[in-house]
């Protein structure tokens, strides 16, 4: 039967233990996750099973690294969101989140679309640092991201998007996020990309300001692939601002539908 | 006649217009996406694109923040 130790398949002729296994290919291991989980008891491994043995605090050898950063992942999901391509249209509160989760998740290759440059406003609630000032978005969350996970293909494209070039820079994904601030641009963007694209997945958000009840963020399903996310209420204005708890919660639900999307789960 | 809005059932004059439907909501057609039975409306169509009885009309009505 073949079963996978830290990603790699292994043949084995009859099901063993765990701590067989662990004695054989990694017998120093303080972390064993079995299926996506962690387990301290010795289990009898099946068919098709996935096993990480796992040093704390040890620097893996580099092939191994990228497969022991998903070791938590759910067995399977790993090779599917590999495959995937995704664009990010808009890199502040929501698409710098956006993009670091998609990052974590192993998305195989992410498009990061602004045109803006960080300051520090911008520092209360998206994803970069007080040492990237003045730095263009795309350069800053390119730098963010090959920190996090380095085995994942990014292209940053700095340039405001509009009706003419969308066709130009979201031809080649198979999911769209919307993470603009400006009303105007969202529905600008949703319209057109889901003329242009009918077999592509679009994800948008509106109404996600304040420091409402998260649980008034939902999502509204539109014509077959298109999705928006937020309370569709309450927008960035005087008096109203735009604070990270409530836009991470609603840039973490379109990552989420996005994963969900490339798992068929949708 | 009778039509479907946002999942609500709506009593309409007949032969409005997208257009005239956003102006009765009060939303500009900038800050909208509009969808008809399941097919998003183009903003340059907004015009000249009749709702019918028993339309599922969608209206999504966009907010500035992210």
């Amino acid at each position: 039967m073949t079963i996978f130790i830290n990603e790699k398949k292994v043949e084995i002729e009859t099901p063993c233990m765990i701590s067989v296994l662990k004695e054989k290919y990694k017998s120093n291991a303080d972390i064993v996750v079995y299926n996506g989980h962690i387990v301290s008891e010795d289990l009898k491994v099946n068919d098709g099973d996935s096993i990480f043995f796992i040093k704390r605090g040890e620097m893996p050898p580099e092939e191994e690294l990228e497969f022991l950063m998903m070791a938590r992942h759910t067995p399977g999901v790993h090779k599917k969101l590999k495959n995937a391509k995704v664009a990010i249209c808009g890199l502040g509160g929501l698409g710098s989140n956006i993009a670091i989760s998609l990052a974590r998740m192993g998305i195989g290759y992410i498009k990061l679309i602004d045109f803006d440059i960080v300051e520090p406003s911008n520092l209360n609630r998206q994803q970069y640092f007080i040492d990237q000032i003045g730095m263009y978005k795309t350069d800053a969350i390119l730098e963010n991201l090959k920190k996090i996970n380095p085995y994942i293909t990014y292209e940053a494209i700095n340039i405001y998007i509009n009706k003419d070039n969308i066709e130009n820079l979201l031809f080649d994904v198979d999911v769209i996020v919307e993470a603009f601030d400006k009303a105007e641009n969202k529905a600008m963007l949703i319209s057109n990309a889901s003329k242009l694209f009918r077999e592509k997945c679009i994800i948008g958000a509106s109404g996600v300001a304040g420091l409402y009840d998260t649980s008034l963020l939902k999502v509204k399903k539109l014509s077959s692939n298109v999705y928006i996310v937020g309370d569709f209420e309450n927008e960035a204005k005087p008096g109203q601002g735009l604070m990270a708890t409530r836009v991470a919660v609603a840039a973490n639900i379109q990552a989420n539908l996005v994963v969900r999307y490339i798992l068929e789960e949708l | 006649m009778k039509i479907t809005l946002n999942g609500k059932i709506t009593e309409l004059e007949k032969n409005i217009t997208v257009s005239e439907l956003l102006q009765n909501l009060k939303i500009h057609s900038k800050l909208v996406v509009v969808e008809i039975n399941g097919d998003i409306i183009q903003k340059d169509y907004f015009d000249n694109t009749f709702i019918k009885e028993n339309d599922k009309v969608e209206v999504v009505r966009f907010v500035g923040g992210g």
